[in-house]
C-alpha cells in the first residue's frame, strides 16, 4: 500500500509522458520500490489519458493529488500531497516547460526524447527534493549554461590530441 | 569565474541552435542512443521492444564491464541504460559503474553518473553508501560546478546515517561566496532537516543567518526550513512574526528584482511560502496575527492580475485569513474572494473554490449558504472530480435534517464510481454520518445495507465492527432497540431469499451475526428457515471459510427445534472433515451443541448479547506477581506508545530543552473558562478524562456547531420533525439569509435559469442547507459541542445569575488563592486559603447587588466596601438572624462553626422582590457543605418557607436548621451536606424555595454549579506505595502544555504553575526519561 512519508513535501513525483502512454520522464522525490514506482506510472497514465477534454487538471489518486497538464503531445503530471495548492503546482508545471523552452528554443517532445538528460538537469537545478529551489528563470538558465559552457570547452580540450 | 560568464555568453547562441536542430539530428546520427531511440520507435509490437532491448542491455553488459571502456563512453552507455531503465527494463548491472563514473569521470561524466544515481538507487540502496566518499570529496573540491552537483546529489538522497560525515562541509557552505551554493546548501541542509532534525539541530542560528541573506533565493530556501520548523513548534518561532511579514510586505510591493517575477508576479512562489509560515504562526495567537493583517490585506488587494498563480497565492491567502486569529474585515474579503473562485467558469478555479469553501466551513457554515446554488450545479458537474469535492463539502456540513439527502448523493457518486480508494473513503464518510444522524431505523439500516454491498470487502474493517456495536449495545430505549433489531433481521431475511451471490463477505458476516443474534427476536420466524438460508450461504461456491465460520457460529446460536438440528447436522457432516482447522472446530462444537441443548442455554443464553461479559482487562490477578517483580528491581511496565515515544528520543540525542506545543495554552483556557459556566473547567480540560471537555478539545477539528449527534452510545436521541423544517427553509431567502460576515445577497448569485429546475434545485438546496442558517457561530476560534450546549441550555434556570457572578473574586478569600480568578480559588488542599476571619472587613452581600450590574460590581468590590461603609463586620452564628435597617448593607457570612474551614466565594443564585438566595460551598474533611443564605428584602415576614434541594449527581442530605419563617431583613441560613454519587466535572444543585410572602405563595427555582475538584480530597502516598499500586491507577492521560517562558526554568515554572493552580500533583520519576 502506498503511504505517505512523514516529511511533507510539495511534490511526490513527477512523470512525462506522452499521448500513447511511453515514459519520458521520471523523477521520484519520495523513496519507493521499483514495482511500487511501476503500479504509480500505470495507474498515472491510466487515469489521465482517459480525462475528456475541459475537464479540471486535478485528480484525485489515494491519498495523493494529481495535477497534470497537457503540453502538445506531452502530459506533464506531479503527485502531491492533499492539503497542498494545486493551482501553485500546475504553475511549478508550467515554468518548468517554460525553462525547458528556453533551453532548447521551441522545445518539442523530440527534444526531450534525445536529451533527457538535459531535461534532468533542468528539472534538478529547478526543483530540489521536490521544492522549488530557483524561481528566477535567468539563475536556472545560468547556471545550466556555466555548466554547458564547461562541457563545450572540456569538450574541445579533449577532442584536441595535443596532449 | 568571470571568463567563464564571458565565454557562457559567446558560447551561447552557437549553443541554442546546435540544440534546437530539428529532431536532435546531430546525436541522433551519430550516438548510439539515437539509434536506440530510433530502433524503438520503429517497432510495433511489444514482443519486438522487449527483444530489442535485451540485446541492447546484453551489449551494454559487454561495454561496461570490459576494462578498455573509456569513462568517456561509460558515460554514453548510462544515458542508454537510463533510457532502458525508463522504459521499465531492469539494468541493475549498471548501478555500481554508475557510482564508480560519478567518482572516476571528469565533470561532465560526473554529471552524467550522478544523474544515473539518483535516477537508479532510492534512499535506502545500500549501494549509496559507496558514494558518501565521492560526495566528500566534490564538496570540497574547487571547482563550482561539482561543488554545486554534490549539492544536489545530497539534497536528493543520502544515507540518513553518514549525515554527520559531511554535515561539516555543507554547512561550510552556508558562508560561500557564490549564492547558488548558499541556496543549494540551505536545500540539503532542508533535507537533512527532514530526515534527521536533531542532527541540524546545531545549526539553527545559521538558518537565521541564510534567512536575513542578500540574496533572495538564499532566504526563499531557508524558508522552506523555517515553515518545518514552525510547523513542529509555532511557538518557538513567534518573534520572527514582524520579519516574515516585513518580507512578505516587500515581496508584495515589488521590492524584489524583476527576475524573480513570474508572468509579472512579484515571486510568488515566495510568497506563498511565507503565508503558510505566516499562518501556522498566527493560529490562535492574536498578538501575532494583528501584526500581520496589513500584508494580508495587501496581498488580496495585489493579487488582481487574471492568472493562474495570483490565484494560486488568493487561496493560500484566504487560507491564511481563516487560519489566523479573525479579523472581521478580512474574513469579508477573504469570503469575497471564494466566491469569485466558486462561481468562475474556470472549472480550475471553480475546484479550488470548493475546496477553499471545505476548508473554510468548519469555521463559517453560512457561507455555504451564499453558494448553496452553485454547489447544487457543481453537484450535477460533468467532470467527476468538481463532483466528488462538492460530496466532501456536503460532508462537512452534514446534520440532523439534511442527512438523508446528503447520503442519497452520496450513493449516487458511488454508484458511478470505480476507483476503488474512493469507494473506501466515501463508503466510510457515508457510514459516519448514517450513524451519527440516522433519522430512522428504516433508512439506517437500508442505509447501511447500501454501504456494505457497494463497500465490498474493500471496506474498512471498522464499518461492520461499529455496526454491530451499535446493533448489540443499543441506547437507551429497549423498544427503539428491539425495533431497530427487529428490523435488521427483517431486511437481512429478505436479502438472503433473493439473490446472494452479489453480496460481499463483509455483509455477510454482518448478516449472520444479526440473524444469529436476534431472529429470535421475530417470534413468527421459524428458526429451520433462517437455518435453511444460511445453509444456502455455505454452500455457495464464493464463500470465503472466514464467512462460513461466522454462519457456523450463527447456526450453533440458532438451533433449537427438530427441523434445525437435523441441518444443523447435516451441515456439520459436510464441515467437519473440513481443511480449515477453525471451521472444523466450528462444526464440532454445532455438532455437539445442537445435541446438548441444555449446555447451549448456558453457553449461548438467549439475548444477552447486549450484556457485558466480565473480563479482567487490568490482569489484576497478576497484581502480586506485578508487586514482587517490582520490588525485586524489575522496571515498571510501559505501555507500548511510551515505549516507542522514549526509543525515538533515545535515539534522537535531544540537546535543546524541551519545548513542547501545546493545545492548552493558558490564554486558550481562559477562552473556555470564560465560557463554561463554572470557573473550574480549566481544570478539567487539562485532567482529560471528561468526555465533555474531550470533546470540546477536538471541536476544532471538524464538528459543526448545532450538528446534532441523533444516534450513539447515548441513544438514539429524539429527532426533530423535519418536514417542518423543509417548509421553513423552502423559501431560502428567509431563514437560511446568512446575519454575519460576508452577506453578500443571494440572488445576486442565484443564476436565474428557466423557473422550472431552478425551483427543483431550491427545493434540493433547501433540504441541504437547512439547519445551517440557524447557527450564530459568531466566535471562530472556541466552539463548543452542541450537546454540551444544549446540557448547558437546560441547566439555566430563569433567575440563575451565577454564571455571571462566579468570576468575580471576592476579597473575603486571601488574595492568594485568587490571583486568577478564572482558575479555581477553591482548591481544599490549598494550604493558603485563609479562613475569613471577623477582624477583616467583611465583603459587601452579594445579594444586595442588583444582577443586571454585577459584573462590573464585583470588580470594583474593594470601593464598594468603602463607599458603603460596612463597619463592622458581623459575626453571625449557626441560625442567627440579623436585623439591620434597611438602608444598610446586610453582609452575609458564614456560620462561624463553619467560618474556620476553607470555602467558595458566596455567590447570588436568584432574587425576586422579596426575598435573595445566595450560596456558597465549605469543605470539610468528610464531605462538601452547601450553605445557602437566603435573605428577606421584602417589606413583611415569609412565612412557611420550605427549600427542597436535590441534585443528579449528589447525596443532597440536610444537615441542619429547617427553615421556618423569615423575618423582614433577616437571613436564614440552611445548610446541606452533599457527597458524590456519580462523578461528573460539574455537579449541579437545583434548588426550590416556596414561600408565603405578604400575599400569595410563591415559588423561586435556582440552581448552584459546583466542580468536580470541590470534593477531591489529598491522598498521601509515597512514591513506594505508589509503585505497588501503580496498577489499580493505569489511568493514563496525556497532555501538552506549553511552557511558561517568562521564568528562567520553564519547566519548573510551568510545574509549580499547574500544582499551585490546578491542585496537580508531581510524582517522582524513577529513572530516566
Amino acid at each position: 500500500m502506498w503511504t505517505v512519508p512523514p516529511s511533507s513535501k510539495q511534490m511526490h513525483f513527477l512523470l512525462l509522458f506522452s499521448r500513447q502512454g511511453k515514459l519520458r520522464l521520471q523523477k521520484w522525490f519520495t523513496p519507493l520500490t521499483d514495482r511500487e514506482k511501476k503500479k504509480v506510472i500505470r495507474d498515472m497514465m491510466l487515469m489521465v489519458l482517459s480525462r475528456p477534454p475541459r475537464t479540471c487538471n486535478f485528480l484525485q489518486w489515494r491519498d495523493l493529488k494529481i495535477v497534470y497538464k497537457r503540453y502538445a503531445s506531452l502530459y506533464f503530471c506531479a503527485g502531491l500531497e492533499d492539503q497542498d495548492n494545486e493551482l501553485l503546482t500546475l504553475e511549478i508545471l508550467h515554468r518548468y516547460v517554460e525553462l525547458l523552452d528556453k533551453y532548447f528554443g521551441n522545445v518539442c517532445e523530440l527534444d526531450i526524447i534525445f536529451n533527457f538528460e538535459k531535461a534532468y538537469f533542468i528539472l534538478d537545478e529547478f526543483l530540489m527534493g521536490g521544492e522549488v529551489l530557483e524561481t528566477s528563470r535567468v539563475a536556472v538558465a545560468g547556471s545550466l549554461e556555466e555548466a554547458d559552457t564547461l562541457q563545450e570547452t572540456m569538450e574541445e580540450y579533449m577532442s584536441r590530441p595535443a596532449y | 569565474m568571470s571568463d567563464v560568464v564571458e565565454k557562457t555568453l559567446t558560447a551561447l547562441p552557437s549553443l541554442l541552435s546546435l540544440d534546437s536542430q530539428p529532431g536532435s539530428a546531430k546525436l541522433s546520427s551519430t550516438s548510439k542512443l539515437g539509434a536506440l531511440i530510433r530502433g524503438i520507435t520503429e517497432l510495433t509490437s511489444k514482443h519486438e521492444e522487449e527483444k530489442l532491448i535485451q540485446r541492447e542491455l546484453a551489449s551494454l553488459k559487454d561495454q561496461v564491464s570490459s576494462p578498455n571502456t573509456s569513462m568517456r563512453q561509460m558515460k554514453e552507455a548510462m544515458v542508454r541504460a537510463i533510457y532502458c531503465e525508463m522504459l521499465g527494463y531492469e539494468a541493475s548491472f549498471t548501478y555500481i559503474h554508475a557510482i564508480k563514473l560519478a567518482q572516476q569521470g571528469s565533470i561532465l561524466d560526473k554529471r552524467v553518473g550522478y544523474l544515473a544515481v539518483c535516477l537508479f538507487l532510492n534512499e535506502n540502496h545500500e549501494l549509496l553508501l559507496l558514494l558518501v566518499n565521492t560526495v566528500l570529496k566534490d564538496l570540497q573540491s574547487t571547482n563550482l560546478i561539482e561543488v554545486c552537483m554534490a549539492l544536489t546529489v545530497v539534497s536528493q538522497m543520502f544515507p540518513k546515517d553518514m549525515i554527520p560525515a559531511i554535515l561539516p562541509l555543507v554547512e561550510e557552505k552556508l558562508n560561500h561566496s557564490k549564492e547558488i551554493i548558499r541556496r543549494k546548501a540551505v536545500l540539503a541542509l532542508y533535507k537533512f532537516y527532514l530526515i534527521a532534525p536533531n542532527q541540524v539541530q546545531h545549526i539553527h542560528n545559521k538558518f537565521r543567518k541564510a534567512l536575513c541573506d542578500k540574496d533572495p533565493g538564499v532566504m526563499f530556501a531557508s524558508l522552506h526550513i523555517y515553515l518545518q520548523m514552525i510547523k513542529d513548534n509555532p511557538e518557538g518561532y513567534k518573534d520572527l512574526t514582524a520579519s516574515f511579514v516585513t518580507i512578505l510586505k516587500q515581496v508584495v510591493s515589488g521590492k524584489l528584482p524583476m527576475d524573480f517575477n513570474y508572468h509579472s508576479v512579484p515571486a510568488p512562489w515566495l510568497q506563498i511560502q511565507l503565508l503558510r509560515i505566516l499562518s501556522i504562526l498566527g493560529k490562535n495567537d492574536q498578538n501575532a496575527s494583528e501584526i500581520m493583517y496589513d500584508v494580508l490585506d495587501e496581498s488580496l488587494k495585489r493579487a488582481e492580475i487574471n492568472h493562474n498563480i495570483t490565484y494560486a497565492i488568493l487561496y493560500e491567502c484566504v487560507k491564511c485569513i481563516y487560519t489566523v486569529y479573525p479579523n472581521s474585515d478580512l474574513l469579508e474579503k477573504a469570503a469575497k474572494c471564494i466566491g469569485n473562485f466558486v462561481i468562475s467558469s474556470k472549472i480550475n478555479l471553480k475546484y479550488l473554490g470548493l475546496k477553499a469553501l471545505t476548508f473554510v466551513i468548519q469555521q463559517d457554515p453560512k457561507l455555504a449558504l451564499q453558494h448553496q446554488m452553485t454547489i447544487i450545479e457543481c453537484l450535477d458537474h460533468p467532470d467527476i472530480i468538481i463532483k466528488r469535492e462538492t460530496l466532501e463539502l456536503l460532508f462537512r456540513i452534514t446534520n440532523a435534517q439534511n442527512v438523508t439527502v446528503i447520503v442519497e448523493k452520496m450513493l449516487e457518486f458511488l454508484n458511478q464510481s470505480k476507483d476503488d480508494h474512493t469507494t473506501i473513503d466515501l463508503v466510510g464518510k457515508v457510514a459516519e454520518i448514517a450513524e451519527k444522524y440516522a433519522p430512522e431505523n428504516k433508512w439506517f439500516i437500508e442505509t447501511m445495507n447500501t454501504v456494505f454491498s457497494l463497500g465490498g470487502d474493500m471496506i474498512q474493517p471498522d464499518i461492520p465492527n461499529s455496526f454491530l456495536k451499535l446493533l448489540s449495545e443499543g441506547f437507551d430505549s429497549e423498544e427503539e432497540n428491539r425495533k431497530l433489531r427487529l428490523f435488521a433481521v427483517d431486511s437481512y431475511i429478505s436479502l438472503l431469499e433473493g439473490e446472494t451471490r452479489k453480496l460481499p463477505q463483509r455483509f455477510l458476516q454482518v448478516i449472520s451475526w444479526v440473524l444469529g443474534e436476534y431472529s429470535q427476536l421475530r417470534t413468527d420466524l421459524d428458526p429451520a428457515r433462517v437455518m435453511t438460508l444460511l445453509t444456502k450461504l455455505l454452500d455457495m461456491k464464493q464463500t470465503s471459510s472466514e464467512t462460513k465460520t461466522w454462519v457456523l457460529m450463527a447456526m450453533t446460536k440458532l438451533c433449537s427445534g427438530e427441523a434445525s438440528i437435523s441441518i444443523a447436522q447435516s451441515v456439520c457432516d459436510d464441515h467437519s472433515s473440513s481443511m480449515d482447522t477453525v471451521l472444523r472446530q466450528k462444526a464440532h462444537e454445532l455438532q455437539l451443541l445442537s445435541q446438548d441443548s441444555a449446555l447451549r442455554g448456558r453457553l449461548l443464553p438467549l439475548h444477552r448479547a447486549s450484556e457485558p461479559i466480565e473480563v479482567d482487562s487490568s490482569l489484576s490477578f497478576l497484581d502480586a506477581f506485578v508487586s514482587e517483580a517490582l520490588a525485586a528491581g524489575a522496571a515498571p511496565y510501559k505501555p507500548p506508545h511510551q515505549r516507542q515515544e522514549e526509543l525515538a528520543q533515545e535515539k534522537a540525542l535531544s540537546l535543546e530543552p524541551y519545548a513542547l506545543s501545546l493545545p492548552i495554552n493558558m490564554s486558550s483556557c481562559n477562552l473556555t473558562g470564560r465560557q463554561s459556566p463554572t470557573p473550574m473547567s480549566v481544570s478539567s480540560g487539562l485532567s482529560g478524562d471528561s468526555t465533555e471537555l474531550s470533546l470540546k478539545g477536538s471541536s476544532t477539528a471538524l464538528k459543526l456547531e448545532g450538528v446534532k449527534r441523533v444516534w450513539g452510545k447515548e441513544g438514539y436521541l429524539s429527532k426533530k420533525d423535519p418536514v417542518e423544517e423543509v417548509v421553513q427553509a423552502e423559501n431560502p431567502s428567509s431563514p437560511s439569509q446568512p446575519t454575519g460576515a460576508g452577506g453578500t445577497p443571494n440572488d445576486k448569485l442565484t443564476p436565474r435559469a428557466t423557473p422550472e429546475p431552478d425551483h427543483e434545485k431550491q427545493q434540493l438546496a433547501s433540504s441541504l442547507f437547512i439547519g445551517l442558517g440557524s447557527q450564530s457561530s459568531v466566535c471562530l476560534m472556541e466552539k463548543s459541542d452542541p450537546m454540551v450546549q444544549r446540557f448547558r441550555r437546560k441547566a439555566k434556570t430563569p433567575n440563575s445569575f451565577s454564571g455571571v457572578t462566579e468570576r468575580g473574586s471576592v476579597s473575603s478569600i486571601s488574595t492568594s488563592a485568587a490571583v486568577d480568578n478564572l482558575l479555581c480559588t477553591n482548591i481544599p488542599e490549598s494550604a493558603s486559603v485563609v479562613p475569613e476571619v471577623t477582624h477583616e472587613p467583611s465583603p459587601p452581600s452579594k445579594t444586595e447587588l442588583d444582577a443586571s450590574l454585577s459584573v462590573d460590581i464585583i470588580d470594583s468590590t474593594p470601593s464598594l466596601v468603602q463607599s458603603n461603609g460596612v463597619e463592622t463586620p458581623l459575626d453571625l452564628t449557626e441560625n442567627e438572624v440579623t436585623d439591620k435597617s434597611k438602608d444598610e448593607c446586610s453582609s452575609i457570612s458564614l456560620p462561624a462553626k463553619l467560618s474556620g474551614l476553607a470555602h467558595s466565594e458566596i455567590t447570588s443564585l436568584c432574587s425576586n422582590q422579596s426575598m435573595e438566595v445566595s450560596a456558597c460551598h465549605v469543605h470539610k474533611d468528610d464531605c462538601v457543605l452547601l450553605v445557602i443564605f437566603i435573605l428577606n428584602s421584602s417589606d413583611s415576614d415569609i412565612e412557611n418557607a420550605r427549600l427542597h434541594v436535590s441534585s443528579e449527581q449528589l447525596e443532597v442530605s440536610l444537615s441542619e436548621s429547617p427553615l421556618q419563617d423569615i423575618a423582614k431583613d433577616a437571613i436564614a441560613v440552611c445548610q446541606y451536606s452533599l457527597t458524590v454519587r456519580s462523578p461528573v466535572v460539574h455537579f449541579e444543585v437545583l434548588g426550590m424555595l416556596s414561600y408565603q410572602s405578604s400575599l400569595d405563595n410563591q415559588e423561586v427555582e435556582f440552581s448552584y454549579k459546583l466542580p468536580l475538584t470541590s470534593f477531591i480530597r489529598p491522598l498521601e502516598v509515597s512514591t513506594e506505595q505508589y509503585g505497588t499500586m501503580w496498577l489499580t491507577f493505569s489511568n493514563d492521560t496525556k497532555q501538552n502544555l506549553a511552557l511558561v517562558t517568562d521564568g528562567q526554568d520553564p519547566l519548573t515554572d510551568t510545574l509549580d504553575l499547574l500544582k499551585k493552580k490546578l491542585g496537580l500533583h508531581v510524582v517522582e520519576m524513577i529513572g530516566k526519561l
